[in-house]
């Protein structure tokens, strides 16, 4: 099927108020038009104007570095960002956490009928621009439009493929006593941002972190080649989750330094308020790396010249292989488990 | 000031761990933090390291989620699963085990169960849906009440005719009562709630160290308050006296907070209620008054329901009242867990066997303060 000789587009959001309706998605001309005139244009590309029904793109290398996510975030339009940016960055993201270089993306959309077609143009916009900033390319996608009731406004999913950046995929099972462990900027502020707007407290300058993180990875590959053990970005679960799962993958003792994790001061205000601690609350544009000791030097400073690394901390270390834990040393002194979160992580009642 | 790092500080902590050692009794003092977030700032700052060997802290039953006793869990699933009733409710109670399930399951099942942030959102709940009944599951203590007692005079004043209250809130001082007076505890001392005091005030709990002669001391909830108050219990107890001592005066008043006082007044009345592991402690819970008992959910839609089935080998009632530590229990930690709670006081963010579970699996590591990372200095 390809668009030529069918009826003109129509303008985007012609009519003010305009709303996805169940026949955006029955495959007839509305799904037409919502394609080729709201959608494809947005990501440019050949094979979106091609219309197959696969995607055929050039891909020079042995091995695929693939991921995928489904994106439900409520609400979808948040402090820094919104649900078309985060679908973007989450697989971006991932993929680029194994050492990639992330390169194309599908899109699925699943759209709850009556959802403002204007807030549709915006979340494209947003995914679109992101992709651009990220270097990745939106090849292929799909669209449903579900009865009203049967979604909660819009749902996103994103497959992404990259490449090795130097022909080492990265592992959290190589994380290795010794090795430095480095944070890329403040933990907590989507989580933070997110859950705050949620509970209608308006703290101002807070905003989600989100962010697509392959030129960060990139800068970090091509400072300490061959240093960088292990990568991976707290999302949901926060700091904490990642570091334990990554103790548990190389069966390692972590230690960290409570005080030197950057936290702003927003995000330890709302925790204090909403009873979140900050070490579970989700970033969506950070990366924790663990970096060969003698490198980690080297490795924070090519974060900290990054737009998305300045506030790049070092804040703890890999003292052993043994049962896997994570022990947090404690702003005054003291010690304790850094657990996983249990369930979800909810605000506290006195 | 800036407050969330001045009392966390590295040097004072230092200097009170050192003070502490000075004022180290020569017998083994039991002195019990009544309030789950005390339990878990504890935990969280690892405090423990910091007192005495001779200084037991003993949790209490001060997490408004673990005392709520099985009959009323069993009444709010119960009413949950009404497709009349929207029962809206705090975070921790959709995950506390009844007899059969918990809300969370009746949730998934098709109940309708949400979370609130504030009673208030009640309000909203009962507008969106006027053909359900709005109840709000009320647990908590006097630092929760202004705000039910808020939700109730809001339903009357807007003359909602769907919003009801299911009521299991409780107060503080009774129960500290009835733990000083229970002869198999022992508690040297207390270390009085932050939240509570700031509403009921420093007086409230004279009569305990009046008559049953225990040293009260209320504290603020940083790691530097918690050590600053066992110093003031120890020094009470060193010189034989037993006083209410106030190391929160920065929130907490000798009379508390007369606004919130005054609507908890208007809107409640102290009633006997039934607490898990403590049995029903006279005065302990807070009931509607009369002009009120409109929005009293046990009038407007009475439903009988079996006696709880007891949680097998759970201990939560004998951990709740200092009786037992969580280790105690043949549940803890191995059918019992933080992903598959049995008991109320592993489902609660507040809970002491979910502090213990999550924060004191260091062992031997947790007894010392820990020596200075390679990396603490190199953040901020």
């Amino acid at each position: 099927m390809t668009p030529a000789g069918t009826a003109p587009a129509r303008p985007a959001a012609g009519n003010a108020g305009a709303c996805i309706v169940l026949g955006h998605g029955a495959g007839g001309l509305l799904s037409h038009e919502l394609v080729t005139a709201v959608i494809a244009p947005r990501f440019d590309h050949e094979e979106l104007r091609i219309l197959d029904d696969a995607a055929c793109v050039p891909f020079a290398a042995e091995r695929l570095v693939i991921s995928t996510d489904g994106f439900v975030v409520d609400p979808p339009f948040f402090p820094g960002g919104d649900i078309g940016k985060l679908a973007v960055c989450g697989t971006v993201n991932d993929v680029a956490m194994l050492g990639a270089r992330p390169l194309f993306l599908t899109l699925g959309l699943l759209i709850e009928e009556g959802f403002a077609l204007a807030s549709l143009e915006r979340i494209l916009d947003s995914a679109a621009a992101t992709a651009r900033e990220a270097g990745v390319r939106v090849v292929a996608g799909d669209t449903k439009v579900l009865p009203r009731g049967a979604a909660d406004g819009i749902y996103l999913h994103t497959t992404g493929v990259g490449t090795l950046l130097s022909g080492r995929r990265l592992t959290a099972a190589a994380a290795a006593p010794g090795d430095a462990i480095l944070v890329s900027g403040p933990i907590g502020d989507h989580g933070g941002a997110v859950m705050a707007r949620r509970a209608g407290l308006d703290l101002g300058t807070l905003v989600s972190d989100c962010a697509p993180l392959s030129g960060l990875v990139a800068q970090l590959m091509g400072a300490v080649p061959g240093s960088v053990h292990a990568l991976r970005d707290p999302t949901r679960g926060g700091l904490a989750s990642t570091l334990n799962e990554i103790a548990g993958a190389a069966g390692v003792e972590i230690r960290i330094a409570e005080a030197a994790v950057p936290v702003r001061s927003e995000v330890a205000a709302a925790g204090e308020i909403l009873g979140l601690d900050p070490f579970y609350l989700a970033c969506e544009g950070r990366l924790v790396a663990f970096v060969e000791a003698r490198a980690a030097d080297d490795a924070l400073a090519a974060l900290r010249s990054h737009p998305l690394g300045y506030l790049a901390a070092r804040i703890g270390e890999v003292v052993a292989h043994g049962r896997p834990r994570v022990v947090l040393e404690t702003r005054i002194g003291g010690r304790r488990a850094l657990d996983l979160l249990a369930g979800y992580p909810l605000p506290r009642i006195c | 000031m800036q407050l969330l790092t001045e009392f966390r500080r590295r040097d004072h902590a230092a200097g009170l761990r050192r003070a502490l050692a000075a004022a180290a009794p020569a017998r083994r003092v039991r002195l019990m933090e009544i309030c789950g977030t005390h339990t878990m700032a504890v935990f969280r700052s690892g405090l423990r390291a910091f007192l005495p060997a001779t200084v037991e802290l003993v949790s209490g039953p001060g997490c408004p989620v673990c005392v709520t006793d099985a009959r009323t869990i069993d009444l709010a699933i119960a009413h949950a699963r009404d497709p009349e009733v929207h029962l809206v409710t705090f975070g921790d109670m959709l995950r506390v085990p009844g007899s059969s399930g918990s809300l969370e399951e009746a949730r998934a099942r098709g109940a309708r169960v949400t979370v609130a942030v504030s009673p208030l959102d009640t309000l909203a709940a009962a507008r969106a849906e006027p053909e359900r009944t709005a109840v709000f599951f009320a647990v908590g203590f006097e630092t929760t009440a202004p705000a039910i007692a808020a939700l109730a005079r809001e339903a009357m004043r807007q003359e909602l005719p769907n919003v009801a209250i299911l009521c299991a809130m409780k107060r503080v001082p009774p129960a500290m009562a009835a733990l000083a007076g229970a002869g198999e505890l022992a508690i040297d001392g207390f270390i009085c709630p932050a939240h509570v005091s700031a509403v009921i005030g420093a007086d409230a709990y004279t009569f305990l160290a009046r008559d049953y002669r225990r040293p009260c001391v209320i504290a603020g909830f940083e790691p530097l308050d918690i050590l600053y108050g066992v110093h003031l219990l120890l020094e009470q107890l060193a010189a034989g006296r037993a006083a209410v001592e106030n190391e929160y005066g920065r929130v907490v008043a000798r009379g508390g907070n007369p606004a919130a006082q005054a609507l908890i007044d208007e809107v409640f009345e102290p009633v006997d209620a039934p607490w898990r592991g403590l049995g029903t402690i006279p005065l302990s819970g807070y009931g509607l008054k009369a002009g009120y008992a409109a929005l009293d959910l046990e009038r407007r839609r009475p439903l009988a329901v079996a006696e709880p089935r007891p949680l097998a080998g759970c201990l939560c009632g004998t951990v709740l009242r200092g009786a037992a530590a969580p280790e105690d229990c043949a549940l803890f930690g191995r059918a019992c867990t933080l992903a598959t709670p049995v008991g109320p006081c592993m489902v609660s963010s507040e809970g002491t066997c979910a502090a213990h579970l999550r924060y004191a699996a260091l062992g031997a590591a947790a007894g010392e303060p820990a020596a200075e990372l390679a990396a603490a200095g190199a953040g901020r």
